[in-house]
């Protein structure tokens, strides 16, 4: 089980939060018109990288904030988290 | 009974408690602090089963958790327990246990003829022999498997015992509790790190209760037990014993089970049989020690062959003789310690030596008592069938391979020792890497990946100076980084034994003409040609080895095999052993019991129940309860001899007539505030939100990206800034999270928070024809008549000294209102309305009326809303802004979503109107079409109609629009019925929509 820190509580089991998938992802602007492909692309297509991965997690157990964390796919190394404001990289 | 192999001045047992138990229905004496096979070998019985494959005769072969035969069916408190080493079980008074793997019983057991056909039972036999046909897998490969194999039987009764989880954290988790385990734990207990110890056995000290060593002038065992009675005094410290560390999961999270009372005739009321600890340390000291390994030869499975180790623990911790007449067949020094405690106890036993010849402390000490050594000496093969009778041996020449002089001597048992493999399961399971090591034929931790480190034999170190040098360095040095404290220990000082090399000899060769089966794997029955018939049959990878011959793979995890198996692999592929590389160590290291993992969250324990403030009035009130999720809701309320079809039609139909009353608390409700409220709402539902007034709720609807509808539910104005949303029972809590999402992450400029408020009110739908007549006097100063409260009107109101807010809105169709009060007057306010609707002919109604009521309504709910339809499938279009955007809005254009026979929504009434429609049931056009029969749809939701007295179904169906008025068939395979139905309006009842705003 993962060991998280979130940037709020601190340290705590994975069993308080839950996936949200990769934090890249970004989505459209409202009322912008688009491509079918690059709404696809947002709606359905995700990288499954091995290693580094910028990932969401949401603290429901703990303080509900969204957070992201910085970990390898592979080895679960964890990084760095960060707030949902926080700009990474 | 005489205890014909107990030793009467040595051992570690109270021979003042003498304890009873049965084996086999027989019945015995042993002591207390005896293990079931210590008992049973002093009792003389050395036929505990059969073996998995062939049915062999089984006894003993080690004394702890590498125990490959001793598996047992064990009887205690009335529940029985499958595969249960012998080797671990402690003796308890009143213990009962039975041999498994053997019919009709163990010392005649009919399986036993594969052995004598075992040329049909070789490796892979299962996979070429039960392939074909395949229709003759469930009827017959299975059971005749199942029957033959398996070890034990599950109990079918319920689990009575408890079991927990506790959760911990440490700054050291210590595995073992040997000389490795004691030092470090020592060192860092006195240096103030927070530490767990965990030994697996009831007797801490590990190699230091049998080995013959002193420690600052103390045997082994007192200065362990001094170590240990100082660390249980310190507050710092937590030691536990029956406690085995099976697990090492990611961010060093290991996981233990603790057999809190497996060794007591029954557990006491509250405490748990077994206990699963999850622990966290910030550092892990892997002090698991080593296992002996085993030489291969012929018939080295008969009952008698043992472990020299587990001979000497059961001599030393048990007092009991594995033999009289021991043959210690070694090819190092460590089984001289075994041969010599025989001696000491007036045994005069053999030795055979692999090696030419030693000349350490410890042979020669062997020599001058006098035992018989002969060095280039091997045991051939066991003789004897249920007991090891006697032994050939012979001479062994310099390379090994051939065999001289071969001859027959008299024993009752052979103690084999080819040297020490490190138990690195737990530091192979953190994920670190292994390496292997010449001098010890062993592989070893490599890097490690996680906070760990292993010592002591665990690491291939094998004397007792080093390892204590290295643990009591490691432990102060480990607490040092987290503690900051300066405090070490002197290291004690060591006295022991100097050994030699040991023989890298590890298989017997077979004599001419002769073809024993020599085992690697015991418990499995993988003998040495198995693994030779895999490789000829082009296996190489040791991982295709391994399930090809299921070498290692018994419940055992080959603690005993598995060298031997990649030394044979080797031998054949002319390779080296690291080149072959060793199968993944996978948790859990010994097996865990089903109870033990699954805790206390069993039954309605397995998750929590939710129950609304007017429960126990429901309860007093005959309810019959139903799952909504986490919560408890009346399904119906039970009148005389009615079930569920009468009350709930009762139900409906009142409220059609009447009024009725519905505890409507478990619907999620969310509070919306902020001045950007209205503009989240917009974005979030599909419809228009802008310009909603204070005073005034909506209906809205929700979509996920991808287009497919994820909630409905009403939002009301409360005041400016302040929405109050309520979504579905099922999705309220994904609904909050959905809503967090798009305000932290997507649009963190809307100055809007959400909070969930379903807990802080109480909530009633009162609803029917009379319900304004009842709510007018519940609120005699509120104008609640329909100009007053429109459709779609909030007032807040008093209702007996309790304030209240009055939404008129309806999920019934019919003319109604929810009232919702803080929780804690949930109660007061659901027997107002249960008083004062006396005079209305009013009746409370459970989900299943409320069911009725919305399906033939048409109102969708979460059978319909099923995570596969879009607005336009469930007649929610309606409601689609084409003005403005909004979540999901984009994927509403997809092609597949605006084909014209697009599914739809529709009613579908039986043509006998009699016969109710199964929901699930698949709309086909032809009942007799030829498979697979087209579905056009299906049905989602049944009831009986309570305004037509018929029955009357929702469904989605391809096309629907255009469908109304064909027929079609429902066809249930599952309960097997088809059914003529017409295709109606999804609207069977009021389909202008006059009741709600009458
Ligand atoms: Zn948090």
């Amino acid at each position: 089980m993962l060991y998280i820190k979130c940037p709020h509580c601190g340290l705590r089991s994975q069993n308080e939060f839950a996936y949200g998938g990769d934090a890249s992802v970004k989505r459209p602007e409202l009322n912008k018109e688009i491509s079918d492909q690059e709404w696809d692309e947002f709606v359905y297509l995700r990288k499954s990288p091995r290693g580094k991965h910028l990932e969401l997690w949401h603290h429901v157990s703990g303080c509900r904030q969204w957070i992201k964390v910085l970990r390898d796919t592979s080895t679960h190394e964890i990084f760095n988290t960060y707030k949902s404001e926080e700009k990474v990289g | 009974m005489v205890q014909n192999y107990r030793l009467d001045k040595i051992g570690l047992v109270n021979r003042e408690k003498k304890l009873s138990f049965k084996f086999n229905g027989k019945k015995y004496f042993g002591y207390e602090g005896d293990t079931l096979a210590s008992a049973l070998i002093a009792n003389g019985v050395h036929l505990v089963g059969r073996s998995f494959k062939y049915h062999r005769p089984r006894g003993f072969f080690g004394a702890g958790v590498d125990e490959p035969y001793a598996i047992v069916q064990l009887y205690r408190n009335g529940e029985t327990e499958p595969n249960v080493r012998a080797t671990e079980q402690e003796l308890f008074e009143g213990l009962e246990a039975k041999s498994v793997n053997c019919w009709p019983s163990v010392n005649f057991d009919i399986g036993a003829i594969n052995n004598f056909l075992n040329i049909f039972l070789p490796a892979g036999f299962y996979y070429k022999t039960f392939m074909w046909p395949r229709s003759f897998w469930y009827r017959i490969y299975e059971p005749f498997i199942r029957k033959a194999a398996g070890f034990g039987v599950a109990s079918k009764e319920h689990d009575k015992e408890r079991y927990e989880h506790k959760y911990e954290y440490c700054d050291l988790l210590i595995a073992g509790s040997g000389p490795s385990g004691l030092a470090s734990a020592y060192a860092a207990a006195k240096n103030g790190a927070r530490v767990i110890l965990a030994e697996d056995k009831p007797r801490f000290g590990g190699s230091l209760l049998t080995s013959d060593v002193s420690i600052n002038n103390q045997s082994g065992k007192e200065w362990a037990d001094n170590i240990i009675t100082e660390l249980k005094g310190m507050t710092n410290v937590t030691v536990k014993n029956r406690a085995q560390i099976f697990g090492y999961y990611d961010h060093n999270m290991l996981v233990m089970s603790e057999r809190v009372t497996d060794h007591l005739p029954k557990s006491e009321e509250f405490t748990p049989k077994q206990r699963l600890w999850y622990i966290r340390a910030k550092q892990v000291v892997i002090s698991s020690g080593s296992i002996e390994r085993p030489i291969v030869f012929g018939n080295n499975d008969t009952p008698g062959v043992v472990l020299a180790s587990a001979a000497k623990e059961y001599m030393k911790v048990y007092g009991v003789l594995v033999g009289k007449k021991p043959i210690v067949f070694t090819n190092n020094d460590s089984a001289y310690e075994t041969a010599i405690e025989f001696k000491k106890n007036n045994i005069n036993p053999i030795v055979l030596d692999s090696r030419q010849d030693s000349n350490s402390e410890i042979v020669k000490e062997a020599k001058s008592l006098g035992i018989d050594i002969k060095f280039s000496h091997v045991v051939v093969a066991a003789k004897g069938y249920k007991k090891v009778k006697s032994c050939d041996i012979a001479e062994i020449s310099e390379d090994k391979q051939n065999l001289n002089q071969i001859k027959n001597i008299e024993c009752d048992c052979i103690c084999v020792s080819g040297f020490w493999t490190p138990t690195i399961h737990l530091a192979s399971q953190s994920g670190g890497k292994t390496k292997f090591k010449e001098e010890i034929d062993a592989f070893v931790p490599d890097k490690s990946k996680q906070k760990e480190v292993t010592l002591g034999s665990a690491n291939g170190v094998f004397t007792l100076e080093e390892t204590l040098k290295t643990s009591f360095d490691k432990g102060f040095e480990l607490s040092k980084e987290i503690t900051n404290n300066n405090n070490s220990q002197q290291i004690p000082k060591v006295s022991e034994k100097k050994h030699s090399k040991h023989d890298k000899f590890w298989c017997v060769p077979l004599p001419k003409g002769k073809k024993y089966k020599r085992f690697l794997d015991f418990q499995n029955d993988v003998a040495v040609s198995d693994i030779e018939l895999a490789i000829r049959e082009g296996y190489r990878s040791i991982e295709h080895v391994k399930r090809y011959t299921t070498l290692g793979m018994a419940t055992d995890q080959g603690k005993t095999s598995n060298l031997n198996g990649l030394q044979l692999v080797s031998n054949i592929e002319n390779k080296v052993v690291p080149a072959v590389g060793h199968t993944t160590f996978r948790p859990p290291y010994t097996p865990i019991s089903i109870g033990a993992i699954v805790g206390r969250e069993i039954g309605k324990h397995s998750k929590p129940t939710r129950k609304s403030p007017m429960h126990n009035w429901h309860e007093k009130n005959n309810a019959v309860f139903v799952d909504a999720g986490v919560w408890l809701r009346p399904r119906y309320y039970k009148r005389g001899n009615e079930g569920l079809f009468e009350a709930s039609k009762r139900e409906a139909e009142n409220v059609r007539k009447n009024v009725g009353v519905c505890d409507v608390t478990t619907l999620g409700k969310i509070d919306v505030k902020g001045p950007d409220a209205a503009e989240f709402l917009n974005r979030v539902y599909t419809n228009a939100w802008l310009k909603l007034p204070v005073g005034k709720a909506r209906y809205g609807v929700m979509l996920r990206e991808d287009g497919i509808v994820m909630d409905d539910g009403t939002t009301t104005r409360i005041s400016e800034n302040h929405y109050h949303m309520t979504t579905t029972t099922a999705q309220a809590a994904n609904v909050l999270s959905h809503l967090e999402y798009y305000l932290q992450l997507v649009w963190p400029e809307l100055d809007v928070n959400v909070v969930s408020t379903t807990e802080q009110w109480a909530g009633a739908a009162i609803a029917g024809p009379k319900s304004r007549d009842l709510l007018q006097k519940l609120f005699p100063d509120t104008d609640v008549s329909n100009e007053g409260l429109p459709f779609m009107g909030f007032v807040e109101a008093d209702l007996f000294g309790v304030n209240a807010r009055i939404f008129r809105i309806s999920f019934s169709g019919e003319l109604a209102y929810e009232v919702n009060v803080e929780s804690d007057n949930g109660n007061f306010m659901w027997e107002k309305i249960i008083e004062i609707g006396k005079d209305f002919d009013l009746q409370p109604y459970g989900t299943e009326a409320l069911s009725t009521l919305r399906i033939e309504m048409g109102h969708v709910a979460g059978s319909e809303l099923d995570g596969r339809t879009i607005p336009y499938d469930t007649g929610l279009d309606g409601l689609v802004s084409k003005k403005k955007d909004f979540i999901g809005k984009r994927s509403l254009l997809k092609k597949a979503y605006n084909e014209k026979d697009r599914q739809r929504l529709v009613g579908v009434v039986p043509l006998d109107k009699k016969t109710s429609i199964p929901e699930g049931s698949h709309l086909v056009k032809d009942p007799k079409g030829k498979l697979p029969n087209p579905k056009l749809g299906h049905i989602s939701a049944s009831c009986w109609s309570v305004e037509h007295n018929n029955p009357f179904s929702l469904a989605i169906l391809k096309d629907g629009k255009n469908m109304i008025g064909s027929k079609l068939y429902a066809m249930s395979p599952l309960k097997n019925k088809t059914i003529a139905v017409e295709i109606v309006s999804s609207h069977y009842v009021d389909p202008k929509g006059e009741r709600v705003r009458s």
